[in-house]
């Protein structure tokens, strides 16, 4: 049996979404066909209602409401001279769970995995380089996954970081080789980026 | 029997679902496999770490109905450390996972294929010798059956001197036939000595003029053959500015 175009469309359109394979996007489908109406209408107004009002943070790539910039970059109380680099924005949810860090974020928006083609193109390195160089940065933290991609990427920072004098740290061990960094419990997270170690120091290392 | 135990080097892995991770595998006695880990995005086991790409390990996996296996235990023969320590060496690796991943078959046994790759991830994980990736590639191509033709020109049969390798044709050509792209001898001689058993010689020696020639040779030798391009050598040459 084939679908009439209309259903197959939207079974199409949630098929392409990351995790979601033909028979879940057939299970999605068939759910909002015989949902009532609101509450189809409820999920196609907040995805449009976020495509509207939700952008990326010019500065750090974080996702931001309502300005240019993210809440976390306009709040005069972070510290400036600090930047906690991640993969991904749900990393910083994740962070500021911990309520350890007082600094400021950058978003990769993903991790080197040459095998994927995500090089040091596809993430947002030129613009933490920039950072780096306009910004009064003292330190930059590299709170990637502790994973084999994570790992890659920290030691890629590095690479690019070093020559600007910047010292570069890595959240300590302690989490979950091989996990993602959403799923590290707070305390876990909080003493990890206590623990930091200096990957390699524009000055002298003192922890 | 469903439950089966294998060798094999994981090339690379998805998410999949909340927690799950899909991995692919090429082992030593049943070709490259899929198989399902559960968990190991969430859990404090050391399972996660052990899948990860690179990684050489010793798998039992339960053969379903369906295309993906589930893996129930793994644990660690090679974790290839000095590989992941540094962004470019890494990068490299995946270039030789990423042609295994091209060349190999679903379940169909390649044990010379999976023991060519542990052995230059091996030697890549030991020295950073700037020819193990190309030398694993001309090695492949052997493998498939596609070794380039290094001894006479590939439209007259002469002994040489050669001018210019042959893409199409998959060989050198004389002066006289040259065509395609231009070729000196260092290279001939360099890729001879590789494919001729003289590896070991090739890898000790200090880099000279013809390594990035046979490098970018090997390479584009490679992406003829499978008619399109290496994600991973394509990253290699990247840079932020
Ligand atoms: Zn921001
Ligand atoms: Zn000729």
């Amino acid at each position: 049996m084939s679908y009439s175009s209309t259903v197959q469309e939207l079974i199409d359109s949630l098929g392409r979404l990351p995790g979601i394979g033909p028979k879940s996007a057939q299970r999605v489908a068939f759910h909002l066909l015989k949902a009532p109406p609101e509450e189809a209408l409820r999920l196609s107004r907040a995805i449009v209602d976020a495509k509207e009002r939700v952008s990326f943070c010019a500065r750090c790539f974080n996702l931001s409401e309502g300005g240019d910039e993210c809440a976390i970059c306009r709040d005069p109380r972070r510290e400036e001279r600090i930047v906690c680099v991640v993969e991904d924005s749900q990393d910083i949810v994740a962070i500021e769970r911990t309520q350890e860090f007082r600094g400021r974020y950058h978003v990769l928006q993903g991790a080197f995995s040459p095998i994927d083609g995500v090089g040091v193109e596809q993430l947002r390195v030129k613009e933490l380089m920039t950072r780096v160089g306009e910004e009064d940065i003292e330190e930059v933290i590299v709170a990637t996954n502790p994973n084999l991609e994570g790992e890659a990427t920290a030691s890629l920072l590095v690479k690019y970081l070093k020559p600007m004098g910047v010292r570069v740290t890595r959240i300590a061990s302690g989490l979950p080789v091989g996990g993602d960094l959403e799923y590290a419990d707070e305390l876990t997270l909080g003493r990890a980026l206590e623990g930091r170690q200096v990957l390699d120091a524009g000055t002298p290392a003192d922890g | 029997m469903a439950l089966y135990r294998d060798h094999a080097v994981v090339l690379r892995s998805w998410k999949l679902g909340e927690a799950d991770r899909i991995i692919s595998l090429h082992t030593h006695d049943h070709g490259k496999v899929r198989g399902v880990a559960k968990g190991v995005r969430r859990t404090k086991s050391k399972f996660g770490a052990r899948l990860e790409p690179l990684s050489h390990v010793s798998i039992q996996l339960y053969r379903g109905r369906g295309d993906l296996d589930t893996i129930t235990q793994v644990e660690t023969v090679d974790r290839f450390t000095t590989l992941r320590d540094d962004a470019d060496r890494f990068a490299r690796a995946e270039a030789m996972l990423e042609a295994v991943d091209q060349v190999a078959q679903d379940r169909e046994p390649d044990r010379a294929l999976h023991v060519m790759l542990v052995r230059a991830l091996r030697t890549l994980n030991e020295r950073d010798s700037a020819l193990v990736v190309a030398a694993f590639f001309l090695k492949l191509l052997a493998h498939e059956g596609v070794q380039p033709e290094l001894d006479l020109c590939v439209d007259c049969g002469n002994e040489g001197p050669f001018a210019a390798f042959d893409f199409d044709d998959g060989g050198v050509r004389c002066h006289e036939h040259r065509r395609g792209r231009p070729i000196s001898d260092g290279a001939i001689q360099l890729m001879r000595r590789i494919l001729g058993g003289g590896l070991g010689g090739v890898l000790e020696a200090p880099v000279g003029p013809a390594t990035g020639e046979v490098d970018m040779l090997a390479t584009a030798l490679l992406e003829h053959h499978l008619e399109r391009r290496l994600r991973s050598v394509a990253v290699l040459e990247q840079n932020p500015r």
